[in-house]
């Protein structure tokens, strides 16, 4: 994936290059991207901001929306690594179909995969009636249905981006490592990990950043009940559906900031290409 | 409060107005399709709650069909979602609402074109698995432990009237889940997600197949009236009047209360 160090001087004399017929509809591409973010903005009630956002019921789905999408984040990096190793390093049969299935939770929409996941996961579903009868356990309504929905939206993204990390690395290193008689194991853990870290966490970084908005199949599979499994997203759905559209701009504005304030503050070590 | 009764008096004579020209510049093609008043053309766009979409959608054919020439549009959501698309600017002729609260909202933002017009209730009763093998007989019923319930959230006006019923029955009830519309509520119970849910009577009348209704008394203290009105900003005002018209018709009634809306 990745090429070799471009030479290309980055910074003199670009601009004065670029063609008129890109310039023009790549400024129309950032305003297309931006304006709705304005508008946003435009229609902030600033002066009674604090105070909406001191609402216990704001702190609440926040609280859950971080907690929710660093807990998938988790689950994403412990089940999505091995599986883009597994796409990256290992040739076995269905492969491409298997990473075609991997990507299908990336088009399908969320209340899809809610609809999806209720009947695999579900009282009655095909997995989660079996659960419900040996041990009790039911994930709709629950914190842990959340983590589960928001997982399943995200993970693709990490898986994806790990791959690409672990094609694009040199497998020298692996080789040598074998060579010196080092186990797969040993292989993967001491070299292939740190050398693809940046990918793992760019991939994270997108992964936590996806959960976090994750709306659809949260509120079909998950529910939506303030403090168990209202995240921020269905916070603002609930305050827009009640009519208070001030309300709803606030709590936009707040998930907004905090994306935008990570992924800012990420982006430069990790998501920029090596 | 007299202007605004002028202002919406004045906004109903144009409406039909309106509707007389269009009466007279078409008068000259061959569009009367034998029906009475075949003055409305074009597409009908309607805002209705998640509650009205079937007796709606078969109202619509019907209108159709009585008017040569005319497509009906839905837009079926939460009564509260729907009058906040309203008030944002939303393109819409007609809005018909589970309750005169979300209503009030898109009058009181000058949104309607007159005074709505409540055109059928609503009862809530439990909706619960066919069968009914949890043996829920009232609301008092839902209380049992472990017994998953779901309601609407209060926001919604299936919420606000199981808000009601509950608080008139005094029964502490914990939900599992607060849904966006009483379609949402109901397929939870489907899925049998939920072992009970709060939904209209004319909703579980729909899904007979999948769930059984537990009628209860404390439901009528929470009956919801369902207005209608035609939207100040309609593209085809004419249009959206003949479909209020035909919503409070005979034929209209017959299907609403087939539905098991009652009249108001």
């Amino acid at each position: 994936m990745t090429t070799a160090p471009a030479v290309v001087p980055r910074r003199s004399g670009t601009a004065a290059r670029v063609p008129v017929a890109l310039l023009v509809p790549a400024i129309g591409g950032l305003i297309f991207l931006v304006l709705p973010l304005a508008g946003l903005l435009w229609r902030t009630p600033w002066a009674t901001l604090p105070q909406r956002l001191a609402e216990p019921e704001v702190r609440e789905a926040l609280k859950l929306s971080l907690l929710t999408a660093s807990l998938a984040t988790l689950l994403c990096l412990f089940l999505g690594v091995p599986l883009a190793w597994l796409l990256a390093r290992v040739d076995f049969p269905g492969r491409r179909l298997v990473r075609a299935l991997i990507t299908v939770p990336l088009v399908l929409p969320p209340v899809v995969g809610g609809i999806a996941l209720l009947l695999a996961l579900g009282r009655r579903g095909l997995l989660g009636s079996w659960l419900d009868s040996t041990f009790g356990v039911t994930l709709p309504f629950t914190t842990t249905g959340v983590v589960i929905a928001e997982a399943f939206v995200a993970m693709p993204f990490l898986v994806i981006s790990v791959e690409g990390a672990l094609r694009g690395a040199d497998t020298r290193f692996e080789e040598a490592a074998a060579t010196l008689g080092a186990t797969r194991w040993t292989t993967f853990t001491h070299v292939t990990l740190p050398l693809v870290a940046p990918g793992i966490a760019a991939g994270g970084v997108l992964c936590w950043a996806r959960a976090l908005g994750e709306f659809g199949a949260t509120i079909t599979f998950a529910g939506n009940y303030p403090g168990i499994t209202q995240t921020m997203p269905l916070a603002v759905y609930q305050t827009m559906e009640s009519g208070d559209l001030d309300g709803a701009v606030v709590l936009s504005l707040l998930l907004l900031a905090v994306s935008v304030t990570i992924l800012a503050a990420l982006r430069d070590r990790w998501l920029t290409a090596p | 409060m007299k202007l605004k009764f002028a202002a919406a008096g004045l906004a109903t004579v144009l409406a039909f107005g309106l509707a007389g020209c269009g009466d007279d510049t078409s008068s000259g093609t061959p569009a009367a399709g034998g029906s009475s008043s075949s003055a409305v053309t074009g597409t009908v766009t309607v805002f209705a709650a998640a509650s009205l979409t079937e007796s709606f959608t078969t109202l619509g054919k019907q209108f159709e069909a009585a008017h040569q020439g005319t497509t009906v549009k839905f837009n079926f959501a939460g009564s509260s979602a729907l009058a906040t698309q309203i008030n944002q600017g939303a393109p819409a002729d007609v809005f018909a609402s589970a309750s005169p609260k979300t209503m009030t909202t898109v009058t009181e933002a000058g949104n309607g074109a007159g005074a709505a017009t409540t055109f059928v209730k609503n009862q809530l009763v439990i909706a619960v698995a066919k069968g009914n093998p949890k043996k829920i007989a009232g609301l008092a019923d839902l209380t049992k432990p472990g017994l998953k319930v779901a309601l609407c959230a209060d926001a919604v006006p299936c919420g606000a009237a199981a808000k009601t019923a509950l608080e008139a029955s005094g029964v502490k009830l914990t939900p599992v889940t607060l849904e966006q519309d009483v379609k949402a509520a109901l397929s939870k119970v489907k899925l049998g997600e939920v072992d009970a849910a709060l939904v209209y009577r004319t909703d579980a009348q729909v899904s007979t197949a999948d769930v059984d209704a537990v009628e209860f008394p404390e439901s009528a203290k929470a009956i919801n009236d369902y207005p209608i009105v035609v939207l100040k900003n309609a593209a085809n005002p004419a249009g959206g009047q003949a479909f209020v018209d035909y919503v409070l018709s005979a034929d209209g009634k017959t299907v609403l209360t087939a539905a098991g809306f009652q009249a108001p």
